[in-house]
């Protein structure tokens, strides 16, 4: 596969990111300088009179070129937290900041790149079509956002697909068209909510594949929501735990695998130590089942 | 064209041609076997007899009432889905003008003709008014669910790409609203026929309208079921139109449908 560039030139950080979170390591061991930083962040739902506390007090960052995963159980407010970053919603109390930048939601909007479960691809637009949207909302004009989404195609196996409507496309490789999407837009975060809980396991495997392997050209930071703590694990270099709902941080598990990943890392042992370590966060094994 | 969607189509419209051809036998049996006269029930033979023989004076008004159709039902688009938009986009009109659309419903648009007949006189613009009158309604309603019916989600996932209010119009609503509004238009259609000939029953000097008038006072039955057979196919033919326009309009609506199937 072509090493090409994702980010375009405005964004585009190219070698010298790496120097810069290798000084950014030497300067702080451990924690590269925050894309992302969350303090004390509370959220609540307003629903039929009563208050629905949902996010209790998060604390979170990102750094710059990290990867970050976040389980939770089902409605702790993992969905929300990134509809916050997002600038889709504003929390009742916390502070957000982003590229070191404190803005209310609305100005928020923009900044990240946003990915859902369900892949929102336009049914009236081709392939390429909705891969280029990122880029013709920002005003690219629609030929270069086309071209760019064409070329980026190729990377995901898409070729031959451009123009092809997504009635036409499984499950997985609308997934891929709106990964392009997402990359497409240039931002410097991603922040991806559970973008391949639809999918079958094998289509999932080879989805994290190439997640891994676009990621790993191009070390944008992504902050990423999942159920699945294999794919936490596999992925990110650091998960981070919510309890239930209200969700609070309970838990951060550095994960200490080599760069660059591969599926065959289950096996190993400190893979299977962070997942004992998760699953007794999350409560599905118990304390000291695995040592 | 595959065999087998040949097949498809041919299923699909056999069975009521068949049937019409049944009705049209019976009611030929029926005729002479009564002996019934023709000004009161002319046979089927009779009627084709009479659309060949008076081919020239249908075609001249059934030109007439095309352009009137035509004319009312563009000016029900263009002002239907302005107001859609308007309703949609604005506040103030969605809670003022929305109920009162509504509510224009209950109103029998027929009921203004001989109204418009004192304002506007006996010529085109009476029929043509009245048409868009009668065709407004299913566009304007059908836009504004259309328009309505966007995706919660893919609206906010424009915001978060940080698109504008009138991108996410373009973008996300506007393609979106187009299959209700083709529904609409498929409604308009039809009753646009109804208008223009209720426009011409009124006062007129021209079109099938005013032909089944005179057809019928002078005891013409077979020349009224002729100009029956005229407007049938007229509406069936810009039926077809908008079909084929919602086709080409929506080149992505047909492997959805396969997917649904
Ligand atoms: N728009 C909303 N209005 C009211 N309650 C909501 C809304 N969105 C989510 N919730 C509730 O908030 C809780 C957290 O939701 P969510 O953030 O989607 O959790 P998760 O993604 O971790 O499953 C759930 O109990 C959900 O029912
Ligand atoms: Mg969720």
């Amino acid at each position: 596969m072509v090493a090409s560039g994702w980010i375009p030139t405005a964004y585009n950080r190219g070698g010298h990111q790496r120097a810069e979170r290798e000084r950014s390591l030497a300067s702080a061991p451990g924690q590269p300088k925050p894309i992302l930083s969350i303090r004390d962040l509370s959220a609540t739902y307003a629903e039929q009179g009563a208050i629905l506390p949902v996010l209790d007090r998060v604390d979170l960052d990102v750094g710059e070129g990290e990867f970050v995963a976040l389980i939770g159980p089902s409605g702790s407010g993992k969905s929300t937290l990134l509809d916050i970053v997002a600038g889709l919603i504003e929390p009742d109390r916390g502070e957000i900041r982003l590229f070191g930048e404190i803005h209310a939601a609305e100005r928020r909007l923009g900044r990240s790149a946003y990915m859902q479960q369900r892949d929102l691809l336009l049914p009236w637009r081709t392939a390429v079509a909705n891969a280029a949207l990122a880029l013709e909302v920002k005003g690219v004009d629609r030929r270069t956002a086309r071209d760019q989404a064409t070329q980026r195609f190729i990377d995901l196996g898409l070729q031959g697909f451009e123009t092809v409507y997504p009635a036409q496309l499984s499950g997985g490789m609308r997934q891929r068209v709106a990964f392009v999407r997402t990359m497409l837009g240039g931002q410097r975060l991603i922040l991806l909510d559970e973008p391949f809980g639809s999918l079958d396991a094998l289509t999932r495997a080879s989805a994290q594949d190439w997640l891994l392997d676009v990621l790993s050209r191009d070390q944008r930071s992504a902050l990423l929501v999942t159920h699945d703590v294999d794919e936490a694990i596999l992925l990110a270099d650091r998960v981070v735990v919510l309890s239930g709902r209200p969700g609070r941080v309970i838990h951060q598990e550095p994960v200490v695998l080599p760069r660059p990943r591969t599926r065959d890392m289950i096996a190993s042992a400190a893979f299977v130590a962070a997942r004992i370590r998760l699953l007794e966060q999350l409560g599905l094994v118990h304390a000291g089942a695995g040592s | 064209m595959t065999g087998r969607t040949l097949w498809r189509h041919t299923g699909r419209w056999l069975p009521p041609l068949l049937l019409l051809l049944g009705l049209a036998v019976a009611w030929q049996i029926w005729v002479e076997v009564r002996n019934t006269p023709d000004w009161y029930l002319p046979a089927p033979s009779q009627v084709i007899r009479t659309l060949w023989e008076d081919r020239s004076s249908l075609a001249r008004n059934a030109w007439v009432t095309l352009e009137e159709v035509v004319a009312g039902l563009a000016v029900a688009i263009v002002a239907g889905v302005a107001m859609a938009i308007g309703i949609h986009a604005s506040r103030i009109l969605e809670r003022a003008a929305w109920p009162l659309v509504i509510a224009s419903q209950a109103i029998p648009v027929v009921a203004l003709a001989p109204l418009l007949l004192i304002w506007f006189g006996h010529g085109l613009a009476p029929k043509v008014i009245m048409t868009a009158l009668i065709a407004f309604f299913p566009i304007t309603v059908a836009t504004v669910d259309g328009l309505r019916s966007a995706d919660r989600e893919t609206l906010d996932l424009l915001r978060t790409m940080g698109a504008s209010r009138f991108q996410r119009f373009l973008i996300v609503q506007a393609p979106g609203a187009m299959p209700a509004f083709f529904s609409g238009l498929k409604v308009a259609v039809s009753v646009a026929v109804i208008g223009a000939v209720i426009g011409e029953f009124v006062g007129s000097d021209s079109g099938l309208g005013h032909a089944i008038v005179l057809a019928n006072a002078s005891l013409r039955t077979d020349y009224v079921f002729a100009c029956v057979v005229v407007l049938s196919v007229m509406a069936i033919t810009l039926f077809g139109i908008v079909l084929l326009i919602e086709r080409l309009a929506m080149p992505w609506r047909r492997f959805q449908v396969e997917e649904r199937e």
